[in-house]
């Protein structure tokens, strides 16, 4: 709807050729894959809600690579943005969830009761867990797309079901352009808030406007729940405590996003989820569970070794800063997490960050008292 | 007129756009009066007006001046042959709530189009930006006879370099926030096209931003020449910057004294420049090589974006009218000081800005001087004034010098 290229019809007075982008210059999943006979069967396409396929990939055309990470290029702005632009984004899918392919089911688990252990973790080396994901209400427009009525109405509904929660998790909501000095002051310290996007590739799929009009974060009084909403998806619902106790935030996670998900059901809403896609997000990197466990845990020994590369690699782990993506680490102490989404369920991907941290903190104590680590390197999973 | 369209019709365009559902941009150029121009299809809407109103509580620009939910609810289910809607319109003065000393306009045009089917919002912002210039009833004079010019040698010991700038839109291609890819590089083509007809001391080159080399990059950079992807955000949040460096590009003569921009901020933006103070030489420079480029793409079968309204047309409606910002680079170490300085500015409609243009600071005492108005008066009355204007600037500095007291001009307020 809002940035120039949904006026569909006038792109087809030109030729296939005359608007394919120049992608000569860039390296994401989208250049990869985008080839001017594509373009030319999806052009004439739109969803439902009038996304077309420029829309999807704008963010791609307009951001031609990051140094270190290789991006996906494209948006979604409706849940039918998967099926009508499947041509494209299947592919993407493909490449960047290793292999996943367009026949592929994707299992959903959110028992917490399967997850082996995670209460286990040192607190000397795990020093706060953390678990992560998204979640988007059907029948909505996703936030490359939405009108301003759109992205109100998902915020009202949020804070309708969010003000039931009770217990461990009762909480308040603070709308972002409604926010005291000083709530915003608490915020910023608890590392709650969070702001209107800078980084190109989110500013450019149109994420950012009207900013910022229903937005706001929602946490439970204890700060250890808490739900962005319209940032860069309808929701995203995070888990986190200081200390290695995985388990306890995964449980938390888990009864909170189940309790969630029938609040709105008993409002009419349901999640963007199917049995191929799992939960269905703005970013294609996202789907499946959209979900990132994490630590922070002070390896400084483990982080140095030739092998760590290889040792998250085999883990199916990655490292970010502690500042989050696109941030470098400090002291030693690193972001560890998941590197999957789609293809394994949550408790499985849990499982692996508990497991994988584990052994990197056995690794971290060997190589502290100057023993080797080589028995302890892992099989590829 | 009429001619030239039906010229352009069907030789300019695939035979789909005939098909064009509706009036398109072409035949509603025809028909350019406010009641006749026919709006696109109605948007697709799933909630009411009042839920899609934009929060503009905390707003200072001209956009949160004037719309009203009542105008929002009349206009928000219109929109332009090509489909540009009003919230795509206002996007940007929504995300940009304003500077608390600048009052921005907070809205762009999409197509010519826009300043038509939204005439309900931009009539009244126009009047409000341009000094109440009520596009209603009034026309606009277009000037570009530089011989009417008197007295444009301004004295070198203060004036360091002249300026004059403008920019053309190509009408039937819709406008920087909106565009196709392809229809951006149409702009280009046809633009190009038409600088490389140009000859004697107007004769240059085409720099495009997609194959500038590195050394030519530099040397443009040297130049001052180079402009760099729009950061601003009251630029990106209208969708100017999309698919950038593409069909972008610098073209200048080989004297530099004659430059155009393609595709930045608009179609084109034509400067004309050289150091020191015959302001009278930049201006005669700059009417003929617009008047040489409108004649090459004329033959062609393409004009510019002019009404007798609104003048020339350009995407932000600061710059309607002549679109016209004619300046110097002046030194005024005692004048600029002076408590005076700012209302005798005011009342000789001008302003400063920093010697780096727009937002920023001066250096030292070196001030970027230049006409406030764009619409209501000619390009040649415009220039004029500055003329007239840093005359005065500079016999004023020239007293301070002297131990003289100066004296506030009276106000020339326009229309």
């Amino acid at each position: 709807m809002p940035f120039g290229n949904t006026h569909n019809q006038l792109k087809l007075n030109y030729s296939s050729d005359q608007e394919f982008p120049d992608l000569s210059k860039h390296n994401n999943h989208m250049a990869k894959i985008l080839t001017p006979e594509m373009y030319a069967s999806l052009r004439d396409k739109e969803t439902p809600s009038g996304f077309t396929v420029d829309d999807v990939i704008q963010t791609g055309v307009d951001n031609p690579g990051h140094p270190f990470i290789m991006t996906v290029g494209c948006v979604a702005g409706d849940e039918e943005t998967y099926e009508v632009f499947k041509e494209l984004l299947d592919p993407v899918i493909e490449d960047r969830h290793g292999g996943y392919k367009p026949s592929d089911k994707h299992k959903t688990d959110i028992n917490p009761e399967n997850l082996q252990g995670g209460d286990d973790l040192d607190p000397n080396y795990v020093l706060s867990s953390r678990v992560r994901t998204g979640r988007s209400v059907r029948g909505f427009c996703l936030p490359p797309h939405c009108s301003r009525g759109e992205r109100r109405a998902i915020e009202d509904l949020s804070i309708q079901s969010l003000d039931i929660l009770d217990g461990d998790l009762k909480g308040t909501y603070y709308a972002l352009k409604n926010m005291t000095d000083d709530e915003q002051q608490q915020l910023i310290d608890d590392h709650f808030l969070f702001d209107k996007p800078v980084s190109p590739l989110l500013l450019a799929s149109g994420m950012a406007r009207d900013w910022p009009d229903g937005r706001g974060i929602w946490h439970n009084d204890n700060k250890t729940f808490l739900v962005w909403v319209n940032e860069e998806d309808h929701l995203r619902v995070i888990s986190m405590q200081k200390g290695g106790n995985m388990k306890e935030v995964f449980n938390r996670f888990c009864t909170g996003l189940t309790k969630i998900e029938s609040l709105f059901k008993d409002r009419g809403h349901e999640f963007m989820w199917n049995e191929h896609l799992g939960y269905v997000l703005t970013c294609p990197s996202n789907l499946g569970t959209g979900l990132r466990a994490g630590v922070h845990v002070k390896i400084p020994n483990v982080s140095k070794h030739e092998q760590f590369g290889e040792v998250l690699k085999r883990l199916r782990l990655q490292k970010r800063g502690t500042g989050g993506v696109d941030t470098a680490a400090v002291g030693g102490v690193f972001d560890i997490s998941n590197a999957d989404r789609l293809g394994f369920s949550e408790v499985e991907l849990v499982q692996m960050v508990v497991d994988g941290v584990r052994l990197l903190v056995d690794m971290e104590k060997r190589l502290e008292a100057g023993q080797a680590i080589d028995d302890l390197m892992p099989e590829q999973k | 007129m009429a001619s030239n369209f039906s010229r352009m019709l069907w030789s300019k365009r695939s035979v789909g756009l005939l098909s064009l559902a509706g009036a398109g941009s072409l035949t509603a150029a025809v028909l350019l009066h406010r009641d006749r121009v026919s709006a696109g299809a109605p948007v697709r809407r799933s909630y009411p007006a009042s839920a899609e109103y934009p929060d503009l509580r905390k707003h200072n620009n001209c956009m949160a001046s004037h719309l009203t939910p009542a105008v929002y609810a009349k206009l928000c289910d219109k929109a332009t042959p090509n489909g540009y809607t009003l919230d795509q319109a206002i996007q940007t003065g929504v995300d940009n709530p304003g500077h608390p000393f600048i009052k921005t306009v907070g809205m762009v045009a999409g197509d010519e189009e826009t300043y038509e089917v939204f005439a309900d919002l931009l009539d009244p912002i126009i009047k409000e930006r341009h000094n109440g210039y009520d596009c209603r009833t009034m026309t606009h004079p277009t000037d570009l006879d530089s011989s009417k010019l008197h007295s444009g040698l301004f004295d070198e010991r203060y004036v360091l370099s002249s300026r004059v700038r403008t920019g053309r839109s190509i009408r039937g291609l819709s406008l920087p926030p909106a565009c196709t890819r392809a229809e951006r590089r149409e702009v280009e083509r046809v633009v190009v096209d038409a600088l490389a007809g140009l000859s004697a001391d107007l004769a240059g080159k085409y720099y495009s931003l997609t194959q500038m080399t590195d050394k030519e990059q530099q040397q443009l950079i040297d130049d001052h020449f180079l402009f760099d992807k729009p950061v601003s955000p009251l630029l990106t949040c209208a969708g100017m910057a999309r698919d950038w460096p593409d069909a972008r590009g610098i073209w200048h003569n080989n004297e530099k004294t004659f430059l155009v921009w393609i595709n930045e901020e608009d179609h084109t933006r034509v400067i004309s420049m050289e150091k020191g103070g015959n302001m009278k030489r930049v201006f005669e420079r700059f009417c003929r090589g617009l008047k040489e480029v409108e004649r090459m793409i004329q033959e062609k079968g393409w004009e510019f974006m002019w009404s007798e309204r609104l003048g020339y047309i350009l995407t932000c409606p600061s710059n309607l009218g002549t679109g016209l910002r004619a300046g110097v680079h002046v030194n005024l170490p005692r004048l600029s000081k002076d408590p005076r300085f700012s209302k005798i500015l005011d009342n000789l409609r001008l302003q400063k800005r920093g010697t780096g243009g727009v937002d920023t600071a001066a250096v030292g005492s070196t001030f970027d001087i230049s006409n406030l108005d764009r619409l209501g008066l000619s390009e040649v009355q415009l220039v004029q004034t500055v003329v007239d204007g840093v005359n005065y600037l500079i016999e004023c500095e020239k007293k301070l010098e002297r131990g003289q007291d100066i004296k506030v001009p009276p106000s020339t307020k326009a229309n």
